[in-house]
This record gives C-alpha cells, structure tokens and sequence, in this order.
C-alpha cells in the first residue's frame, strides 16, 4: 500500500432515495474498493437530516464531517479525489 | 510507438480542454452543417428505397428519417449550451439573487432563474428550505419551483423541433406567466404558518456568495456532462414520440380525439388537467402522446394543458413535498397552479 494513502473513516450520501443517489452511493463504494480501501457508506435519507447540512441540491457527499460535493452525480475524478491526497 | 491514428484522435479529444474556443466555434459550425444537410439527406435515402415516391409509406418512413436526427441534434445541441449555461447559475448562486426580493420583481425573476437554474426534482425539498431558511418569500420560492420543472430546455426543444417555433414560444410565455401569477398569489395569501413546524424552526440561514472558479473549459465538461445525462435518458422517449407521430397519421380517423379533447369539448380541459395530475413523467415522456392526440384533432389548448399538468402537478411530488408544507398550503397551491393551467388552456383554445 502507499503511504500517501488517506484514512477516510466515514462516508455519507444525503438524499431521498432518488436514482442519483443510488448510483452515487454505488460508485463511492466502487471507488473505495478499487483504492484497496473499502468504506461502508452511510444512507441519509431523512429530510430533516439531510437539511441539517444545509445543502440545496441532492445527492450531498459528506467525507469525514465536510460537504464535498451536492448535486448530481458526482465525476468519478472528483470521487477518487477524496481517497488520495 | 503510438500510431498515427490513435495519435489524431487523442489530439482531437484534447481540443475542448486545451483549446476552447476553437472547439466551441468548429463545433457549432459542425452542428449547423449537419442541421442543414439533414433534410436533402433523408430526401436521398428514401429514394434509394424499394417504396414509390410519394405514397403514403414513403411520406411516413421520410417524415421518421428526417425528424429523428434533427430533434436528436437539435436536443443535444440545446442541452449542451444550456449545460454550460447551468454552470453559471448554481441554485447557491440563485438563492443569492432571490433572497431578500420584494414580490412582483422577486416572482419574475424566480420565475426566470428557473429557466436556467439545473434543477432535478429529486432536489425540490432542500431547494425550498434552504430558499425559505435564507430569506427569499415564500412566493417567490413558489414562482421558482414552478417554472423550474414545467419550463425547461427539453420541452421547449421538442415542441419547437415537432410542432414549431410558435407552440414552443407560447408554451415558454404561458409557462412563465403561471409561475409568475401563481407564486405572487400564494405570497400575497401569507400562508408561513402553513410551513410544517420544523421547518419554520429552523434557524436562519444567510445566503453566502459562492466562489466559482470554473475555466471555460470546465464548462464545456459540464455541458458534456448534461449531454450525457439528459440525452442519454430523453432518446428513446423521442424516438417512440416520432415514431407514434409517423406511424398514426395514416392509420388513425382523423378526428378520433376531436370529440373528446376538440375544442367544442368544454370540460375536456378540466378533465385533462385531473388526468394529468396522478401521472408522472418528464417533458419526453410525455411527448409522444401529446404528437399523437395534436394529430388526431384534439385542440392545442387542451393539450398543452394536460402536458403541463402532468409535469407541474405530479402526485408523487405532492408526496415529497407533504414533508414540508402543510395539507393548506399544498391544496393551495395546487388549487392557483391548477386554475392557471385551466385558464391556459380555455385562452389557447379561444384564441388559435
């Protein structure tokens, strides 16, 4: 393994179940496991959780307590971005 | 050893990121000499086919080669320049404008801004707290979640590449006067208090400027990127769509749907508007039946009514929406959207 790696602890997808936030919860669990680093992926599907982030568009990326991303599918770039340094 | 071939389509899918501007111009100078060779193209094809020039087969099977690709190019070529549009106004950058806005001018342009604001309805829950929490009236965050989905690139696209400039033109103006109307009428009924409770508790927020450090060349990728995803959904949709409309100008009566959605049909919209409201489908989707009633003598009034219903009033997003607002404001708001709608439609049909 390398060392730059990141120890990426927690993972969460905010959203209500659309079909983007599915895939976004797929394609981080995809990334993580093709890094050698698998992570489970947490579901915030509440609305009033989800609010508490305050972000305005679904599906929300949460990594380690900071928003990373809201909005759509995020580019796979961007997803690998988060497990490197 | 990279061969020569690899090596020119490497360079030629650099281009949008290293260059541009060239990309953008060549592009759309591509687009338009594509657009422009689409009709004598589809004229040469059907006449290298086994069917007599002229005859009804060979009308259908011209009116599918020829409508097909164009709405597809001119579909993809209006999602890419409204997905770099989009990357302009993020809805953060959008509740920036609209907070704080007195009613009237607020509720146009809310109305506007959804135009160009990318919106997925799967997103209108945390797009109408995070408004609200920021100050922007509740009317005005009406006029916005109103115009957003009901007047969108797609649909004005395909109504413009099927059925004209004029239909599309009227449905942008109408599109825009009910959200506009609609959102200043549940403004001025001062219906906060009808907010569920947590939501009215929720502490205020203030609504930040958002640094935006996008190159052009990002925005090109962003436009890719809605090409991919509105494109890639919306085809098969607009492939059925043409397909009905070649299939059933021949083999259905003329005037099958004149007595039922005709304009001598009264409640016809009405009852389009209430059929439309438990269905839910996106502007494509529902293309294809509104090419086949158009073309079966039911009146444009009364279809336009029923296709903005289906996309404005959808039961599914009352659902959604239910965990915000309570059972007041929603019958409210579907009682003014709903009304607009009618008026709408009665005006088309009266007028055209």
């Amino acid at each position: 393994m390398s060392t730059e790696e990141v120890n990426v602890s927690s993972v969460k997808v905010l959203g209500t179940g659309c079909a983007n936030c599915k895939a976004t919860v797929r394609l981080i669990e995809e990334v993580a496991r093709a890094k050698g680093r698998p992570v489970t992926v947490e579901k915030v599907e509440d609305i009033q959780d989800i609010m508490k982030y305050g972000i305005l568009s679904t599906p929300g990326v949460v990594v380690d307590g900071t928003i990373v991303h809201a909005g759509g599918l995020p580019p796979r770039a961007k997803v690998e971005s988060w497990f490197t340094d | 050893m990279v061969n020569p071939a690899e090596d020119l389509v490497h360079t030629i899918l650099t281009i949008p990121r290293l260059r541009p501007r060239v990309f953008l111009v060549s592009a759309g100078l591509l687009w338009f000499a594509a657009y422009q060779a689409l009709a004598p193209l589809a004229d040469a094809l059907v006449t290298t086919l086994p069917v007599a020039s002229g005859s009804h087969l060979a009308e259908t099977i011209r009116f599918f080669l020829y409508d097909t690709p164009k709405v597809l190019l001119l579909l993809t070529g209006v999602v890419m320049v409204m997905g770099m549009i989009n990357s302009y106004f993020t809805p953060e950058r959008t509740r920036v404008m609209l907070a704080g806005r007195s009613e009237g001018v607020g509720n146009v342009m809310a109305a506007l801004l959804g135009i160009v604001t990318p919106f997925c309805s799967c997103s209108a829950v945390p797009l109408f707290i995070g408004f609200v929490q920021a100050g922007v009236p509740l009317g005005i965050t009406f006029s916005f979640l109103i115009s957003a989905p009901m007047v969108n690139e797609v649909a004005l696209t395909l109504l413009f590449g099927l059925f004209g400039w004029r239909v599309a033109g009227l449905y942008l103006a109408l599109g825009l006067t009910i959200a506009i109307v609609a959102g200043w009428v549940i403004g001025r009924a001062r219906m906060e208090a009808y907010l569920e409770d947590w939501v009215q508790q929720m502490p205020k927020s203030h609504a930040a400027e958002v640094s935006d450090a996008m190159t052009l060349a990002d925005r090109i990728d962003a436009g890719f990127a809605s090409v991919r995803e509105i494109v890639g959904k919306v085809w098969p949709y607009v492939i059925i769509g043409i397909a009905v409309g070649a299939a059933i100008h021949g083999y259905v009566p003329e005037a099958f749907m004149a007595r039922l959605m005709g304009r001598e049909a009264w409640w016809s919209v009405p009852l389009s508007v209430l059929i439309g409201i438990p269905m839910y489908a996106n502007a494509a989707g529902i293309i294809p039946i509104v090419e086949a009633l158009l073309s079966k003598g039911a009146a444009l009034g009364t279809v336009l009514a029923f296709m903005m219903s289906v996309i404005a009033l959808s039961l599914p997003e009352m659902i959604i929406l239910r965990k915000v607002l309570k059972p007041r404001l929603i019958a409210t708001f579907i009682a003014v959207v709903g009304s607009g709608i009618l008026i709408v439609g009665y005006v088309f049909n009266a007028v055209l």
